[in-house]
């Protein structure tokens, strides 16, 4: 059967289950959403934007859909040893779709701060969650994964942080996939910051060892109100059997400030999408991104930064470094409204190529219908500076040691943005790990916060 | 005195074109011999009938209109393009002549010598561009080459498509469509289906051309297309520069011009290809003008050799054209340098396509945009580094300049690297004239528009300083002229 189709007649054909195990906020964009996945194609290798992904082969397999809620066992201690040591965070386990707080979350979330199911708290406050759900999705209805995400998203995650409150602490969300059997896992994640809120969060996501292939199709929507900040980082270390396709939807109001940075360490296919329309004023976004990848897996990052109001500032840095057969892609755009005088944009896209049969496709766009801007955009393919390796090595540094530190100053300028110091020192361990080929990311990471947390 | 004269015309010439308007938009009344409207198999065959070519040429024709029938017309540039209907379109016209053809400038008609005269381009020998041989082709066919004895001793073939197709027709068969294929793409197979004329060049052996090579092109009949095509040849060791420039009376409705250019180069030989192109634009609220939809590309097949693209485009409503480099052989080099301007209502979606397939290529890219008025300017490039293209060097500079509120720049580079000792780099920026650049030259005593047209000439000056002389002086002023009014 067509890769997108059996996912539709799941849906025509089990709807009333999907909607009966979800609230009505989740259930009434649904029909829409049916309409615009009906009659879409799914975009192949070579279409605009998918110079890696393919959606057809990644949705081909025979993936379930849990659309009954069947709870799935979790292993707490394995999906905690990433936590981050020598730093208190807020903590919560997200199993495949299911919210699971720990203890200590549920203990210490200040007042005016909400983190939970999204589907409990579609429940508890369907006009709060209804505000803003899909609100942002909607508007891309050829958007294959963003649709099919709506159609089926039954829970996820909801953090709302009310007005002027600051989250001290980092929020750490640990997405464990862990099915027993292949499942497209629909994660829906909403992040509501009021006025003058603060909060950094930070997502790791990890597919338990011995589960059996995964597809994540996640969507994410991000409000952020006036003046308020939003660190956001998402952190894959998942396995090669693993697909990710997650799409991120940003709306920025005046005086708001957005940094995302999306880093993957590990993954099987992955595609992220981040989509950060800016209709305030004065508001600042930073997205960063860092990709390692060896064997056959592919990275895919797609952007789009719409600036529709003067004097807001956006910057994006991506760096890959690809070995094996890795592929990589960058696509970025960054689209200057008319109205939007006095822009910033800058985009930068560099990548290290380590191995013959590695492949880089990079696409740094630029989209401008006004004069007073600002805006450059630069990408670069190559290999560690010839120079400088021989330069270390002439003073006795081996030449495994020399590219290994040649690589982490490549990557560093994307960890030394990320604004949780504890997390630059534990990304920059763990960047070393990755690069010294070391794949078991976690296994010395049991030191971590444990179990007690629960 | 007559000095001071001579000064004083030259700067009313100036101020004359100053007010923006397009000085080639005049008609010639000449008798022209056009086919009825409308493409069928029919009309492919009358053309191939009229010109009176070979069996093979008739078959490669048709073999491309098949494959037309098949294709749509391209989406993906960002450009907003009205639906043509390709049946209103007369695919033929012929100033009429003399059944031979011209055998010296005499017997060219002298209403064409004229038009030509009018356009800047001399055709009479006595009174020649020094150093410049020019195939002047109006609608669709030649008018006349100049130059071509002194051009033949060499051994160097400089003439109309049509007679390459009579005289050299296995060179011809050798090298047509070699670059770029019949069905390479809809505008591509379209030409290859209906081409009427254009001009051959083939230079030999170890020979350095010395006269720059020129064609004119020019649209004069009304409902018809311009669909000619140039093949340019260079053996081991050669060398020549091409120019080529082109104009169109001013007229209401749209007119078509799908033109091809392919061009190979051997061994350590080197061609460089330069175009002024100031089409029609249509007027200021986007009436008219010509669509310029054009497939260049030249394959570097030879160890060492080089293609330089130079471009300045101006007119046009318009222009889709991404001139290419394909760098085969080992140690070959491809450079695009491009001007494009867009004013009015002008749309241009323009860049250069760079494949590296032998070791140890290298390609430079400087692109310069530069929109006013109501205008969309983009850049669209491609960098693709094949797995086996070992040291493979690519740098790729594209600026833009915005010169009004209403307007619009942008960029669309794609790296494609499959290899890993590769070294591509791309940088991009855009801004708008700084008010302090403004401000310093007010103060000197230069007005705010001279003071515009000083800037975005010292902007695209890095282009300009490729053009061979003849051209650049026109370009500059060509460059002046396209963004007054636009600013603001």
């Amino acid at each position: 059967m067509d890769a997108l189709q059996q996912y539709i007649t799941l849906y025509r054909d089990h709807a009333a289950e999907v909607c009966g195990h979800a609230p009505e906020v989740l259930n009434r964009p649904r029909p829409e959403a049916f309409k615009a996945i009906t009659g879409l194609d799914l975009p192949k290798i070579g279409a605009e934007s998918f110079d890696v992904t393919s959606l057809p082969d990644m949705l081909a397999p025979d993936y379930g859909v849990n659309i009954n809620r069947v709870p799935f066992a979790a292993d707490a201690a394995e999906a905690f040893k990433c936590g981050l040591p020598n730093i208190s965070t807020l903590l919560a386990l997200v199993v495949n779709d299911a919210f699971r707080p720990t203890s200590s979350l549920l203990r210490n979330l200040p007042a005016g701060v909400t983190v939970t199911s999204l589907a409990k708290a579609a429940e508890a406050d369907p006009d709060l969650v209804g505000r803003y759900y899909n609100t942002l999705a909607a508007a891309h209805p050829h958007n294959a994964v963003t649709m099919l995400n709506t159609l089926l998203a039954q829970d996820g995650l909801f953090v709302h942080i009310a007005k002027g409150v600051v989250l001290e602490k980092p929020l750490q969300i640990v997405n464990l996939l862990n099915p027993s059997a292949p499942l497209l896992t629909p994660r829906r994640v909403l992040i509501c910051l009021e006025e003058g809120a603060r909060a950094s969060v930070l997502c790791c996501d990890h597919t338990a060892s011995g589960s059996a292939p995964s597809l994540c199709c996640q969507v994410t929507e991000i409000f952020l109100g006036a003046g308020a900040r939003l660190d956001y980082c998402e952190l894959e270390e998942s396995n090669s059997d693993t697909g990710r396709l997650c799409n991120t939807y940003a709306s920025l109001s005046d005086d708001a400030e957005l940094v995302a940075d999306g880093i993957t360490l590990m993954c099987g296919r992955t595609r992220n999408e981040y989509d950060i329309d800016i209709p305030g004023q004065r508001a600042r976004c930073r997205i960063g991104g860092m990709a390692i990848a060896g064997g056959k897996q592919t990275v895919d990052n797609r952007t789009t930064v719409r600036h529709h109001s003067p004097k807001c500032e956006s910057n994006q840095v991506f760096k890959y470094i690809l070995d094996d057969e890795a592929k990589g892609s960058f696509y970025g755009s960054i689209v200057v409204d008319e109205e939007a005088k006095y822009t910033n944009a800058y985009q930068s896209n560099r990548n290290i190529l380590a191995s013959k049969e590695a492949k880089m496709y990079t696409r740094p766009q630029l989209e401008i219908y006004c004069d007073e801007v600002k805006c450059s955009h630069g990408a670069t393919v190559g290999q560690l500076d010839a120079t400088a390796l021989f330069y270390m090595r002439s003073r006795g540094i081996p030449e495994a040691e020399a590219k290994m530190m040649l690589m982490q100053a490549f990557m560093a300028d994307v960890i030394d943005s990320i604004s949780i110091p504890a997390l630059q020192s534990r990304l920059r361990q763990l960047v070393e790990r990755r690069l010294a080929g070391h794949n078991d990311l976690c296994s010395a990471c049991q030191d971590s916060l444990c179990q007690d947390n629960l | 005195m007559q000095n001071c004269d001579n000064e004083n015309k030259k700067n009313a010439d100036i101020l004359g074109e100053s007010d923006g308007e397009y000085k080639y938009g005049f008609v010639t009344d000449i008798d022209t011999d056009i086919i009825p409207k409308g493409l069928s198999e029919d009309v492919v065959r009358l053309i191939s009938k009229k010109k009176g070519e070979p069996q093979w040429l008739l078959d490669f024709r048709l073999k491309a209109f098949r494959q037309w029938l098949n294709m749509s017309m391209p989406r993906w540039a960002h450009l907003d393009i009205p639906d043509i209907n390709y049946q209103e379109i007369s695919y033929y016209a012929a100033p009429q002549q003399k059944k031979e053809g011209p055998k010296s400038l005499d017997e060219v008609d002298p209403q064409l010598v004229d038009t030509f005269n009018k356009l800047g381009i001399s055709l009479e020998e006595q009174k020649k561009l020094t150093g410049v041989a020019v195939d002047a082709v109006m609608d669709s066919v030649s008018v006349h080459t100049t130059h071509k004895e002194k051009l033949a001793e060499l051994g160097i073939i400089f003439c109309s498509f049509s007679e390459a197709v009579r005289d050299y027709p296995d060179l011809v068969r050798k090298y047509l469509g070699k670059v770029v294929p019949a069905t390479d793409n809809f505008f591509a197979a379209l030409n290859s289906a209906v081409f009427s004329d254009g001009s051959f060049v083939y230079i030999p052996k170890g020979v350095r051309c010395p006269m720059e090579l020129s064609t004119y092109f020019r649209i004069n009949a009304a409902g018809t297309g311009q669909f000619e095509r140039t093949l340019i040849v260079a053996d081991d060791d050669s060398y020549v520069s091409y120019l080529e420039g082109c104009t169109a009376p001013m007229r209401d409705e749209n007119q078509l011009h799908a033109a091809i250019v392919e061009i190979i180069v051997e061994d350590r030989a080197e061609v460089k290809y330069s175009t002024v192109q100031n089409w029609y634009a249509g007027d200021k609220e986007g009436r008219g003008g010509v669509y310029n939809f054009v497939t260049k590309r030249g394959l570097c097949r030879g160890e060492a050799s080089k293609i330089s693209w130079t471009q300045v485009e101006t007119g046009s409503a318009i222009t889709w054209k991404y001139p290419g480099c394909i760098l085969k052989g080992d140690n070959s080099v491809g450079e695009f340098y491009s001007v494009a301007v867009t004013n009015n209502r002008q749309q241009a979606d323009t860049g250069t396509k760079m494949i590296h397939i032998g070791r140890n290529t290298r390609s430079t890219i400087v692109s310069k945009g530069i929109s006013a008025g109501h205008s969309q300017n983009s850049y669209r490039g491609l960098v693709r580094v094949a797995p086996g293209a070992e040291g493979a060097r690519n740098y790729t500079q594209c600026d833009s300049l915005l010169l009004s509120q209403t307007c619009g720049a942008h960029t669309f580079p794609y790296i494609d690297v499959h290899n890993d000792s590769a070294i591509v780099e791309h940088e991009a920026t855009t801004s708008k004239i700084s008010e302090d650049q403004i401000f310093y030259c007010n103060q000197r005593g230069i007005s705010t528009e001279e003071a515009i047209g000083l800037i975005v000439n010292g902007y695209a000056k890095e282009v300009m300083n490729k053009l061979p002389m003849e051209f650049a002086v026109e370009a500059q002023r060509l460059l002046s002229i396209t963004i007054e009014g636009g600013v603001g």
